[in-house]
């Protein structure tokens, strides 16, 4: 993404705080970040066991109001949000026309009237632009630039936050609130991109420095940089957009159909149906897979996927060692016949082709503390 | 022990120097997860990537620090790469070079010039 520009770059309210712990900050999506504090393995093993503390504050927070914001967001994804009760969560696509993805969104319903929004931060200006341009009826937009967002992330997340914020607790996953911490207002969300159970917590910038303190103080808690954060991820199966996907894809290449809800597909009033309906018709070049890297080197973004035949198939989107399974883990894209489970074939890795097998995804199980069905 | 500004160390021993790369470029890199050790035979040209030395997050070329030919690899990091993190200036060094023009030598940098050049980084 956008690393290499000259304009300097911005920094969350957080960032003395990551660099008096130690991390090591690099430029991501326009900011300095830490990309790690005592090491991406040890972060990265942390958050697995116990719980991570994420500044995800980089990323776009965005508030819709009113009785046509529903109008106004089924417009821009294929999301059904008239359906989406108060109190829960969504994972959603922004679309354009031909419905390539332009980026992928949480939509949280903390309010009857009110959603809010967490978009990726290389993406947010032209998402908000986008967003502006778009307004139905009476919706209202607002950019929340002045809250932060921490995400505390692990199995044991719910205990820290026991103490800190008690009453989001009782949320289930892909719940979302409106909840009150250091006298303030916090949107708060059971939900991450780790895989584990875990929330993400939106507050104004002036308690944001306090509360990531008072979470760090939980012998629990450890901070985690944007390196473990992408490999926690992709063990997850979780796509990173820019990689797995961006304007060039569809929700059904990328696999990602269940940001589609059926009432809005048989509507048929989403962006670039028609090109929808034929990819799931069968007409599709591409699909989104998951491999296992049998032996060699970690195949990283850009690498080939090849038949054994020798047949380019496809490449590599993101890649790397898992530190949980111990072996190296890539998505990737392949032609629909070639990418059921089990499927043999090559990976190559600066010129050498090395063996992996089709697996499904999740690489790793998830944590999450998903509402007991019945 | 000699060094380049690419973070590599050569250390001669008759005809023969074992080379890797510093302590300095090993914490850079961070936990190294994967080595890619050259085979024996190998020809190496002074500045060529000759081994690879992988992180969670990234791939990082090592240039040969002198040409020669390799007579050795270390063979423990394939099983054992975050020796390159326990060790990088002895038990993690990546292959054993037959040296073919030890006048290469004379362009390194001492321990001294090599610390004075990383107080400039």
């Amino acid at each position: 993404m956008a690393d290499t520009h000259d304009t300097p770059l911005k920094s969350t309210v957080l960032c003395d705080r990551h660099v008096a712990l130690g991390a090591r900050m690099v430029p991501f999506a326009g900011y300095t970040m830490p990309v790690q504090y005592e090491g991406v393995l040890a972060e990265h093993r942390w958050t697995r066991e116990s719980a991570g503390l994420f500044d995800v504050s980089h990323m776009g927070q965005a508030r819709l109001t009113g009785n046509d914001a529903v109008a106004t967001l089924e417009s821009l994804t294929p999301t059904d949000f008239a359906a989406l009760s108060q109190g829960k969560q969504k994972y959603s696509l922004l679309l354009n026309d031909t419905s390539g993805i332009l980026d992928d969104w949480m939509v949280s319903r903390p309010e009857e009237d009110g959603f809010f929004l967490v978009v990726n931060a290389a993406c947010k200006d032209q998402d908000f632009e986008i967003i502006a341009g778009s307004l139905i009826g009476d919706t209202r937009f607002e950019v929340l630039d002045g809250r932060s967002l921490l995400a505390l992330q692990g199995p044991k997340a719910k205990d820290v936050m026991q103490s800190v914020c008690p009453a989001a607790c009782a949320m289930y996953f892909m719940d979302c609130g409106t909840f009150e911490i250091m006298g303030e207002t916090a949107f708060i969300s059971r939900s991450g991109y780790t895989g584990e159970d875990g929330f993400e917590i939106s507050v104004p910038n002036a308690i944001a420095g306090a509360l990531w303190d008072r979470l760090l103080t939980d012998p629990l808690v450890k901070p985690i940089g944007l390196g473990a954060r992408d490999s926690l991820r992709m063990e997850a199966g979780m796509p990173l957009y820019g990689h797995e996907m961006d304007a060039g894809y569809t929700l059904a290449e990328a696999d990602l159909k269940f940001a589609m809800s059926k009432s809005r597909f048989l509507r048929g009033d989403i962006k670039g149906i028609d090109r929808l309906k034929k990819q799931l018709d069968g007409h599709l070049d591409r699909v989104r897979v998951a491999l296992k890297i049998l032996s060699g080197p970690p195949a990283r973004e850009g690498a080939p996927i090849v038949a054994r035949d020798g047949a380019v198939l496809g490449k590599v989107t993101s890649g790397g060692p898992s530190p949980t399974l111990g072996y190296s883990i890539a998505m990737g894209y392949v032609p629909p016949a070639e990418s059921a489970v089990g499927t043999e074939l090559d990976v190559e890795v600066r010129g050498k082709p090395y063996p992996a097998v089709i697996v499904s995804l999740p690489f790793v199980a998830n944590g999450y503390h998903r509402k007991p069905k019945g | 022990m000699k060094f380049t500004k690419d973070h590599e160390w050569v250390e001669v021993t008759g005809e023969t120097a074992l080379v890797g790369i510093t302590a300095y470029a090993a914490n850079a890199l961070g936990d190294v997860v994967f080595v890619e050790v050259p085979d024996v035979g190998k020809a190496l040209k002074k500045g060529d990537s000759f081994a690879v030395v992988e992180s969670v997050k990234a791939a990082s070329d090592v240039y040969a620090p002198v040409s020669g030919e390799v007579v050795e690899a270390n063979n423990e990091l394939p099983n054992s790469p975050d020796l390159v993190n326990a060790a990088p200036e002895g038990a993690g060094w990546i292959a054993k070079v037959k040296l073919s023009d030890a006048s290469e030598l004379d362009s390194l940098m001492d321990r001294a010039a090599y610390e004075a050049f990383l107080d400039t980084l």
